[in-house]
C-alpha cells in the first residue's frame, strides 16, 4: 500500500500546472538593476506627484541599510535585487475604454477565467487586472462610484484622490516596517486602491487579479482599503504566473484601515506558479498584510486560500486598536513538491473588549514543508481580550513536513487565551472506508481535505469558495494511492 | 451470490484464513459465529478488498465475476457492501454529501443517472424515518462524534441507500442497546429479498433472534468447521466453542 501510495505522490507531481502559460506581447520594460534613479524614473512615469517620490527614496535608503530576515523556516537561493527587473508594462496603456486595450491581454485573462468585459463578468464582482507591473482594467468604475466608491489602481488614486493616498499610504505599514515592505515601498508599481464611504455597504464584491508575465522582473504591487465609519467591504485577490525556471520575486504590501463600525473582509486565493518536481522555478512570495482596526467596533477578517509559490513568506496580521474590535484569519495553505511555506498572523490587541480567531489548516503533501508561524499579543490596556486559535496539520504522504510556532505574549491578566492544535495524516482507514463505499481515491483524498478545510472555505464569499475547493482538488490529484 | 473458494490471506506474514469455502446464493442470509482472533473480520475485509491484508491463494467470485484482485472501489461498485465494525470519522465531510456521492458512484456504475439532491434527500429522509433517525443527521460530519448506536445506524442508512448486492455485517451487533439493537434489525430485514444476501459476523445470539439465518458457520483458526442451522447457534450459546476443536 505504501509503495503505491509513493507511485501515486510521485504521478501528482507531474501535475501540469494550469496557468503556466505566457503571453507574447511587446512590454517596456526596465533594465535590470535597483538604485535612485531607477526609482526617479519610476516614478516620473507614474507622474508622481514630488511627496511620494521622496517616500520612496526615504525608503530605499532604509532597505539599503536593512537585511534580510533568517528567522522563517524557508530555504531558497539568494536573490540577486541588482538581477531584476523593476517594471514592466505592456506597451498599450490603460484606457478608459477596454478597446483600447491589447487583445493578447484580454485573451490571456480569459484564458485564466477573468473576463473584463463586463457583461460577461460574473455577477455583483467587479475586478482589477494588474499585468505584470501595472492595472490593465477595472470593471463597475461607474457603477461603484454612484455609491461614491472608489475603486481604482493605485496609480490612478495617486493622480485623482491624492489626499486620501498621502493620509493612509504607510499608516499601517510603515516604509521602514520590515525589509520587503521597504523594499516594495521604494518600487511598487501598481496595485488597488478601495475607498467605502462612510456608511455605504459595497455592493459587489471587489477583486484584483494578478499575473505576472515578464521574465526576470519583480512584481511590487500595492493595495490600500480604506473603510470609513459604517461601511462595508469584501476584496479578494487572485494571482497567478507562467511556468518559467527561473525564480521570480513577488513581494507585495497590502494596507487594510478599518474606522469605527466598519468591516473588512480580505480574502486570497494564491496560486502563483510553484515550481516543478524538482523544485526549479516558481514565486517567491514575500508579503506583507496588515489591518488596522482603527475605530471602535470594527472588523477586519483575512482569508487565505495558498496554493501556489515556490516559497511563501506571508503573515496577515490585525492590530485591535479600537474598542470591541475583531480580528480574524482563516488560513489554508498547501505545499506539495519542494514548496515551502511559512505562514500565519499576527494578533495584536490594544483595545478593550477585542477579540480574535485564527483558524489555520496546513496541508503538506509530496516534500512540501508547512510552517505555521503567529503571534497574539495583548497589550497592557486591552481588558478582557480573547483570542482563540486553532491551528491543523495533515500530511500526505511521508517526506513532507508541518510545524508549528505559536508565540503569545499576554500583559493584561483578564485576557482569555485559547490555543489547539493537531496533526494528523489521511488514514488508510479513511480511504478504505471512502472506497468501500465505491468513491475514488482522488475523490476520497479531496473529500477528506475538503472536510478538513471546511471551516476556512465557509468564510470565503460563496463564489470563490467553489473555486478554492475545485483548486485544491486539481492540486492534490492522484496524491494518495 | 458470493462464492469464496480455499481462502488464504495474512498479515505481517502470519497466516490468518487457511482456505474458507463459503457459498452464499441469493436470498439467503449466512452467519459466521466464532471465537476472538479465529478471523471472522480478516475475512470481512478480505471480501472487501482492504489491502492491509495479504491475498495467499483462492479466490472470491461474485455472481461469475472474478473479484479476487479487484480494487476496493470496484467491489464496492460490483454490489459488496461492509457495514464496519468500527466506522472511522471523517470531520467536515456532511452525512449527506458522503451519501450522495457514494449513491452517485453506484448509479453511475451501473449506468443509470445520477441522482440530483432533492430527490436524493426524499429517499434518505424516508429511510431516516424508519431507522428513527432526525434529518439533521445527514448535516452532521460522517461519524463525527457519533455515539456506538449512531454509528451503526449510520451504517445501516449507508446500506440502504446503496442498496448493494451482498451486505457484510462485520459485529454489527457488538456494543449496542436493545433499542438500537433492534433498529439494525429491522434496518437489515427490510434491506433482504430474494435477489440479494446478507453475510453477518457475530458473538451473539441477540441479534439472530431477530434476523433469521439460513445458514449458520462456525469458525475455528481460519477456517469454517462446521455449517448448519439455527441449532447451532443455541449450542455456541451453550457449550462455546471447545467441543468443536480436534
Amino acid at each position: 500500500m505504501v509503495d503505491k501510495n509513493q507511485q501515486v505522490i510521485d504521478k501528482t507531481l507531474d501535475q501540469e500546472y494550469k496557468y503556466g502559460f505566457s503571453t507574447d506581447i511587446e512590454e517596456t520594460k526596465f533594465e535590470p538593476g535597483l538604485n535612485e534613479d531607477v526609482i526617479k524614473k519610476l516614478s516620473k512615469i507614474k507622474k508622481e506627484p514630488q511627496w511620494l517620490l521622496d517616500w520612496r527614496l526615504k525608503a530605499f535608503d532604509n532597505w539599503k541599510n536593512m537585511s534580510e530576515p533568517t528567522w522563517a523556516k524557508i530555504k531558497y537561493e539568494p536573490i540577486d535585487y541588482q538581477a531584476l527587473s523593476y517594471y514592466a508594462a505592456p506597451k498599450q496603456i490603460k484606457n478608459d475604454s477596454l478597446d483600447d486595450v491589447d487583445p493578447e491581454i484580454i485573451e490571456t485573462y480569459n484564458k485564466l477565467g477573468i473576463s473584463l468585459n463586463e457583461q460577461k463578468r460574473m455577477q455583483g464582482v467587479a475586478v482589477d487586472a494588474v499585468f505584470d507591473s501595472v492595472s490593465i482594467a477595472t470593471t463597475f468604475k461607474k457603477e461603484l462610484s454612484k455609491h461614491g466608491i472608489i475603486f481604482c489602481s493605485f496609480s490612478e488614486a495617486v493622480q485623482d484622490h491624492p489626499e486620501l493616498v498621502k493620509k493612509y499610504l504607510g499608516s499601517v505599514i510603515p516604509a521602514t516596517d520590515n525589509y520587503f515592505a521597504a523594499l516594495n515601498s521604494a518600487v511598487f508599481s501598481d496595485g488597488s486602491f478601495v475607498y467605502i464611504p462612510k456608511g455605504v455597504k459595497c455592493p459587489m464584491e471587489l477583486s484584483t487579479y494578478f499575473r505576472i508575465n515578464a521574465t526576470n522582473t519583480g512584481q511590487f504591487e500595492r493595495t490600500l482599503i480604506v473603510a470609513d465609519e459604517g461601511s462595508h467591504v469584501s476584496y479578494l485577490e487572485g494571482c497567478t504566473a507562467p511556468m518559467r525556471d527561473e525564480n521570480q520575486l513577488h513581494a507585495a504590501c497590502v494596507e487594510l484601515v478599518a474606522h469605527k463600525d466598519s468591516t473588512i473582509k480580505y480574502s486570497t486565493i494564491q496560486n502563483w506558479y510553484s515550481g516543478d518536481k524538482e523544485g526549479k522555478g516558481g514565486i517567491y512570495n514575500f508579503v506583507t498584510k496588515r489591518g488596522i482596526c482603527l475605530g471602535d467596533n470594527s472588523k477586519i477578517s483575512w482569508t487565505q486560500v495558498e496554493t501556489g509559490s515556490a516559497v511563501t513568506w506571508k503573515y496577515p496580521s490585525v492590530i485591535m486598536q479600537g474598542d470591541n474590535s475583531v480580528g480574524e484569519f482563516y488560513s489554508v495553505a498547501v505545499t506539495k513538491n519542494k514548496q515551502q511555506a511559512d505562514t500565519g498572523t499576527k494578533m495584536i490587541h490594544i483595545g478593550k473588549n477585542t477579540k480574535s480567531t485564527i483558524i489555520t489548516k496546513g496541508i503538506s503533501a509530496g516534500e512540501g514543508q508547512n510552517t505555521y508561524r503567529g503571534g497574539v499579543k495583548i497589550l497592557k490596556n486591552a481588558e478582557n481580550a480573547q483570542n482563540f486559535s486553532q491551528c491543523d496539520s495533515i500530511l500526505i504522504g511521508d517526506k513532507c513536513g508541518a510545524h508549528t510556532f505559536p508565540y503569545i505574549d499576554v500583559n493584561n491578566p483578564s485576557a482569555k487565551m485559547e490555543h489547539e492544535a493537531t496533526t494528523s495524516s489521511i488514514g488508510e482507514d479513511q480511504l478504505f472506508y471512502c472506497n468501500q463505499r465505491g468513491i475514488k481515491l482522488d475523490d476520497a483524498v479531496s473529500m477528506i481535505v475538503n472536510g478538513f478545510c471546511k471551516e476556512v472555505f465557509e468564510e470565503l464569499p460563496m463564489e470563490f469558495a467553489v473555486e478554492a475547493k475545485q483548486l485544491i482538488e486539481v492540486t492534490l490529484e492522484n496524491s494518495v494511492g | 451470490m458470493i462464492k469464496i473458494e480455499n481462502l488464504k490471506a495474512s498479515i505481517d506474514d502470519k497466516d490468518i484464513l487457511k482456505g474458507i469455502n463459503l457459498d452464499i446464493p441469493a436470498g439467503e442470509v449466512h452467519v459466521i459465529m466464532g471465537r476472538n482472533g479465529s478471523g471472522k473480520s480478516t475475512l470481512a475485509n478480505v471480501i472487501a478488498g482492504n489491502e492491509t491484508y495479504e491475498v495467499d491463494g483462492g479466490n472470491i467470485t461474485m455472481e461469475d465475476t472474478d473479484i479476487t484482485e479487484m480494487s476496493i472501489e470496484n467491489r464496492a461498485l460490483e454490489g459488496i457492501f461492509l457495514c464496519f465494525q468500527y466506522p472511522v470519522a471523517i470531520p467536515g465531510v456532511s452525512m449527506a454529501y458522503f451519501l450522495r456521492s457514494a449513491l452517485n458512484a453506484h448509479r453511475k456504475y451501473q449506468g443509470k443517472e445520477e441522482m440530483d439532491a432533492l430527490e436524493f434527500l426524499n429517499k434518505a429522509k424516508a429511510i431516516l424515518s424508519e431507522l428513527g433517525l432526525d434529518d439533521s443527521f445527514l448535516k452532521r460530519s460522517i461519524n463525527d462524534g457519533f455515539s456506538g448506536g449512531e454509528k451503526k445506524k449510520s451504517e445501516i442508512l449507508q446500506l440502504l441507500t446503496i442498496d448493494p448486492k451482498l451486505a457484510v455485517l462485520d459485529e454489527t451487533d457488538s456494543g449496542l442497546d436493545v433499542d438500537a439493537l433492534r433498529t439494525v434489525a429491522k434496518g437489515v430485514n427490510k434491506f433482504k429479498n430474494e435477489n440479494n444476501s446478507v453475510l453477518i459476523i457475530t458473538h451473539y445470539q441477540r441479534l439472530l433472534d431477530y434476523i433469521k439465518p439460513d445458514v449458520v458457520h462456525l469458525m475455528i483458526d481460519g477456517q469454517i468447521v462446521k455449517t448448519g442451522d439455527m441449532s447451532l447457534v443455541e449450542k455456541v450459546e451453550k457449550d462455546g466453542y471447545s467441543w468443536l476443536e480436534k
